[in-house]
């Protein structure tokens, strides 16, 4: 055990920080859940894929860097610590980006990959439903085989489509074979948002940025070459994205561990409302993300050896949404009255909320946590 | 950087993990609450030693293994899951280090790897867990500075607590115990304070540990205990409440090695990281003791089971250990907050 930093990776660090610090936008972009703040937000992730920061892991073919786990777990802290903006590419990048890796052609990721990276393709994803929710195995829209055509016919609906607006193309799971039942007969699409018989329809969330979308596929051809695994085991390649969404990809620790920095600096500035209930909570949030981090350190060191986290990304998940909302709820209380105002910690507070719903609600997780770590009987 | 114990630190805590599940099932954890039969107890003890535990952390020049807190906390979380009835943790990451340091006053540092001396810790109300089983108290807080008092010769009363298997004794008058009690201890405020943090972090091992214990004994349980015609395992409410204990434990276990870890080096963070790593432990045990309970239902709520030796062993090690308010607020210190208010401004 060695907890000290690699100094090849300290210089990696310190080669990030420089660039992130000189080259972040002087001034907090607009909610990358609207249209016009949807734009800058592009602007900005051109800007780091030019200078090579886009997506570091990546091999440098696809316009990555081909940084260590290591490393981009610091890149991302660099980036939190920074201030940067939040990635609206996110989807694509660290939930399909990752299937591809997994469970793609060449053909696929030479031409998806590095459109990904340069934010010219942008992509949604495409799994709840009105019926189904985090229930992913009542998915009711459906591919119909078109042989003469060499593809499929999707129709159906799918909603709280993250950015769905304003993204180029949609993955998603589609039932293409209506007599098996649940999690069988389930396979993983890739759909261009302009495609005939796609209609989107933006609506506001929670925090009123219009960051939803409806998803309607009426009788949409998808060719074959846009089939992600086999056909029929879409539910085993979805199973994949989802344990990058839970766990580290979507959420490394970085994110936390600034928002905890930023929350200790609020405190620090206003010692006129720093009752020993807040200052219990502000250490306890300080002490979440810690943990976080540690935990991420010893889970990416059995990942090297070998060891994927598998079940385990739902432990993240919990502890990370539970965290984000417990960070946000007491900054509304060091603002005192100010916190009323719709902005920077109290839209992020509400955004918070989502996080125990969405990439499978904390009760779903917890349902997994019990049966596949703790081997506790299934209903 | 690399998280993970090495191929040595395992072996060590499999060893004694092996060792603790032959020597220290419950019935062993029984025979130390009064009125039980000592010799198992004395046995395990004997064991331990033969292993080199008691002196992990005594320099090999001294006859100990020369180990550093990165290694013995993964053996003080066994000692934990076991409720070793024996001042494990006290005589071997606390004492021994600490005579060690010291040069041995008093003589004992051969007994004590060797096995024939076992070395309690006396609390701020002069409260000595394990007294009854051990021959020396260090004290810390005694008014005349720190002391090894040899417990044959000081006068005590041995007390009830409610982990009947701590063995409890009281100091009557640690001043009127005189020189013949003891040996004044020269311990330099930072050795002190090292000295206060190891006694924490094996604290926070040990909550880990017996967190654990009580986690997977409940899961058996619960596996197994029907009602309304399936495994109470199988309900929502059940499997929620124990996916909680074991993410808080999850979470724990990496803070508290990582807080080994920046004792072993003395880092710059170590006091921040002891108290993170107790805080968590703690939290964790707690959770994990009340959750066992309350999946046991009444069966849990007897003493003829087992679930209460270890319960009442994470309330007697968290009772022990310098409170939550006093870690929280070496922490906030730690993180540059200012002083907590007692006049909240924002009122209109």
């Amino acid at each position: 055990m060695d907890l000290r930093p690699d100094p090849v990776d300290e210089q990696f660090r310190a080669e990030a920080r420089d660039w992130l610090r000189t080259h972040r936008p002087a001034r907090p972009l607009p909610s990358g859940d609207t249209r016009d703040g949807f734009a800058a937000h592009l602007d900005w992730e051109r800007q780091l894929f030019d200078a090579g920061w886009a997506v570091v892991s990546w091999p440098r073919r696809y316009g990555g860097r081909e940084a260590s786990l290591w490393q981009w777990l610091i890149f991302e802290e660099e980036y939190a610590a920074a201030g940067a903006p939040q990635r609206v590419t996110q989807n694509g990048i660290f939930l399909l980006a990752p299937t591809l890796f997994e469970f793609g052609t060449d053909e696929q990721r030479d031409r998806i990959l590095p459109a990904m990276a340069a934010a010219s393709q942008l992509w949604c994803q495409g799994w709840s439903e009105p019926g189904a929710g985090s229930d992913l195995a009542a998915l009711t829209s459906r591919a119909v085989r078109d042989e003469a055509a060499g593809g499929w016919r999707l129709t159906g609906h799918k909603t709280w489509t993250t950015r769905g607006a304003f993204c180029t193309h949609l993955f998603g799971l589609f039932r293409t074979d209506p007599q098996q039942r649940r999690h069988r007969g389930l396979s993983y699409f890739l759909v261009p948002l302009d495609a005939p018989g796609v209609t989107v329809r933006g609506f506001g969330r929670f925090d009123g940025d219009e960051g939803f979308a409806d998803v309607f596929l009426d009788d949409v051809f998808v060719p074959d070459a846009d089939v992600i695994g086999e056909v029929g085991a879409g539910w085993r390649v979805a199973m994949a994205t989802t344990g990058s969404e839970r766990g580290l990809t979507l959420r490394p620790p970085g994110r936390f561990t600034a928002a905890a920095a930023r929350l200790v600096e609020l405190a620090a500035a206003r010692p006129d409302r720093l009752t020993g209930r807040l200052r219990e909570q502000v250490v306890r949030a300080w002490l979440g993300a810690r943990a976080y981090h540690l935990f991420t350190l010893a889970q990416v060191t059995r990942m090297l050896d070998g060891d994927p986290p598998g079940a385990a990304s739902s432990l993240n998940k919990i502890h990370w949404s539970e965290l984000d909302i417990a960070l946000h709820r007491t900054a509304l209380e060091l603002l005192g009255p100010d916190a009323e105002l719709d902005a920077g910690w109290t839209r992020g507070f509400q955004f918070s909320l989502a996080g125990p719903i969405y990439a499978g609600t904390n009760e779903i997780q917890r349902g997994i946590v019990a049966e596949r770590l703790l081997g506790l009987p299934r209903r | 950087m690399r998280f993970a114990l090495t191929d040595d630190q395992i072996t060590l805590r499999d060893a004694v993990g092996d060792l603790l599940a032959a020597e220290c099932p419950p019935a062993v954890v029984r025979a130390a609450w009064p009125g039980g039969d000592q010799e198992p107890v004395d046995r395990l003890w004997t064991a331990l030693a033969e292993m080199g535990v008691l002196a992990a952390m005594v320099p090999e020049s001294a006859g100990g293994l020369g180990l550093t807190e990165v290694d013995l906390v993964p053996v003080l979380t066994a000692a934990g899951y076991a409720a070793v009835p024996l001042p494990l943790a006290e005589t071997a990451a606390v004492a021994g280090p600490l005579l060690a340091a010291l040069d041995d006053p008093g003589g004992h540092l051969a007994a004590l790897t060797e096995g024939r001396c076992r070395i309690a810790l006396a609390g701020p109300t002069a409260l000595v867990p394990y007294g009854q089983r051990a021959d020396l108290a260090l004290s810390t807080h005694g008014p005349d500075g720190p002391r090894l008092i040899r417990l044959a010769a000081a006068t005590t009363a041995p007390v009830p607590t409610v982990d009947g298997s701590r063995a409890a004794l009281r100091l009557v008058d640690q001043t009127a115990a005189g020189p013949s009690a003891g040996t004044r201890l020269d311990i330099g405020d930072d050795l002190l304070a090292l000295t206060a943090d190891r006694a924490t972090l094996a604290a926070a091992a040990h909550l880990v540990g017996l967190g654990r214990r009580l986690l997977d004994l409940t899961v058996a349980h619960v596996g197994t205990r029907h009602q309304f015609g399936a495994p109470i395992g199988s309900f929502q409410a059940v499997k929620h409440q124990l996916a909680d204990a074991l993410l808080g434990l999850e979470l724990a276990a990496p803070m508290v090695l990582a807080a080994a870890w920046a004792t072993a080096t003395g880092a710059a963070t170590r006091a921040a990281d002891v108290s993170a790593g107790y805080l968590l432990a703690a939290d964790a045990a707690e959770r994990a003791a009340r959750v066992a309970l309350q999946c046991h239902g009444a069966i849990g709520y007897t003493v003829e089971y087992d679930l209460h030796l270890y319960a009442k062993r994470v309330w007697a090690t968290t009772a022990a250990t310098a409170g939550t308010d006093a870690h929280l607020d070496r922490l906030g210190t730690a993180l540059g907050l200012p002083a907590a208010t007692t006049d909240p401004g924002g009122r209109p």
